[in-house]
């Protein structure tokens, strides 16, 4: 297997820090060892590329630099961050004279790029590198009972198709299924959640999001899960919004996979951030409880 | 009752907007649009876009700057890349939206007081000083420079969950080698010109 460093890129650290404190367990229970990254900056986002291209290269530029250095391929969660740095990888690495001048740039400051690293999420290493079979092996606790809507949003999946399909992608249902729980077929699996445009134009934000919980609750879902800070923050907020504006309930706890993923291997409850929900669990707990999963 | 002038004489297009745009990242194959509008129909903001997706393929390929960089539909996509995977002709529509994208804010012709390109600088102006996004300041600079502290206000609700669950702080996330960063940021700008 491939040696990978960690970069959790800001949201992990702020909005999304149960992303973090759910997946760095369930790295350590499946025999990864991991590093953060050493003082790593911003991808940039979706915001630079609608400022400067060239600057947004040039900050994952950067950070490809370092992983390098530590011998690395880089294993970024946010699908955000994922998308930006494959981008600005390949864009790095295709030998245009726009992105010889940034290498050049990246060398004169110290942060030389030669081009040998890889951007993966951890659901692309655990289903390519690790294999279901050998993370079904260590479930001490199947989540029996549990209906799940796999949501994979946009970044992961689009435009770089090579990992799962674009539009009804299926490694993230496997994966809930090997823990036990059963994945609902969840057709709005891939609509958009907006992503900054939900905290900006709210409207809009109200309108994408109420599809996506009203599919989940048609289709009976105890719980949505995501693999994106943006798509698991945007729904969690608007469920209240939409709710009241739709007048029914459609307070669905949305979690990360790699919560229940430590859940199902037997991580302890309180070391996998499920405090740091908005939404009441209650529902959710007393489904596991019934079915048999601690 | 006024009577506004629909069309556009050919005088008043910009012949050169096709050339200025396709020298611009991922726009080299605009040129092989067919106009099928599978980039529409796919589109999940078209139905709150005042242009969808393939009239502003077709405004750029025929010289309607104006109409092209003042829609909003360009600070409404919100980079899903639907319409990209499904273009036939594989144009790389969600890459000419932010070319176009870059170029209103270069050309400072994006609709007053909209907060999609705000919020896009705001953020650049805070990764350029610190290294790293700062959520909550990213919202406090936003609502500033909208001169909109109704909007701020109405966040606080948020904010308040926010904080009580530990995924908000008032702490400026920055990076320690802020140095190199500037360094390379400037160097950038300057040899990219």
């Amino acid at each position: 297997m491939n040696e990978y460093i960690y970069y959790p890129g800001c949201s992990l650290k702020g909005g999304s820090k149960h992303y973090e404190e759910s997946l760095l367990p369930v790295l350590k229970k499946i025999g990864m060892e991991i590093e953060e990254m050493n003082d790593w900056n911003c991808c940039g986002a979706t915001a630079y590329f609608a400022v400067d291209d060239t600057i947004a290269a040039a900050l994952c530029g950067r950070n490809l630099s370092i992983a390098e250095k530590a011998g690395c391929h880089v294993m970024a969660p946010c699908a955000g961050c994922f998308l930006t740095m494959k981008k600005s990888n390949t864009f790095l690495t295709e030998g245009s004279n726009k992105a010889q001048k940034v290498l050049t740039d990246l060398k004169t400051t110290g942060c030389e790029y030669k081009g040998t690293v890889k951007v993966r999420h951890p659901l692309e290493i655990f289903i390519q590198e690790i294999g279901l079979d050998t993370i079904k092996e260590k479930v001490e606790n199947k989540l029996t009972g549990l209906k799940v809507a796999c949501y994979y949003g946009c970044q992961l999946v689009r435009p770089y198709t090579d990992f799962d399909d674009p539009d009804y992608p299926e490694t993230m249902d496997n994966l809930m299924e090997a823990m036990g729980a059963e994945a609902v077929d969840y057709s709005a699996k891939t609509l958009c959640c907006g992503g900054s445009l939900t905290g900006t134009i709210e409207n809009i934000g109200k309108g994408l999001n109420y599809v996506l919980l009203k599919e989940a609750k048609k289709k009976g879902a105890d719980v949505i899960v995501t693999l994106c800070p943006l798509c698991q923050f945007n729904l969690e907020i608007m469920a209240a919004k939409v709710s009241k504006e739709y007048k029914e309930d459609y307070k669905i706890p949305v979690l990360y996979f790699t919560q229940l993923m430590g859940l199902a291997l037997g991580i302890p409850k309180e070391d996998l951030g499920f405090k740091r929900s908005i939404i009441s669990l209650k529902n959710m707990w007393q489904k596991i409880n019934n079915g048999g999963a601690k | 009752m006024d009577i506004q002038r629909k069309v556009k004489f050919e005088e008043e297009l910009d012949k050169n907007f096709l050339d200025e745009i396709k020298d611009m990242s991922g726009c080299e194959e605009i040129d092989k649009c067919i106009q099928c509008g599978a980039c529409s129909s796919s589109c999940p903001m078209a139905v709150y876009m005042d242009h969808p997706p393939r009239k502003i393929i077709s405004f750029i390929k025929n010289g309607f700057k104006e109409e092209a960089l003042k829609s909003f539909t360009i600070w409404l996509c919100a980079s899903c890349y639907t319409c990209q995977v499904r273009c036939p002709a594989k144009i790389k529509i969600t890459d000419v939206m932010y070319a176009l994208k870059r170029k209103a804010i270069e050309e400072k012709v994006y609709p007053n007081r909209l907060q999609p390109p705000v919020l896009a600088q705001e953020m650049c102006k805070l990764i350029a000083k610190n290294g790293r996004n700062s959520e909550l300041w990213l919202v406090v600079n936003m609502y500033i420079k909208l001169k909109n502290p109704l909007g701020m206000l109405k966040m606080a609700p948020l904010g308040i969950n926010l904080m009580k669950t530990g995924r908000m702080s008032l702490k400026k996330e920055k990076i320690k080698n802020r140095k190199q960063l500037r360094t390379l940021l400037n160097e950038v700008k300057e040899n990219a010109k």
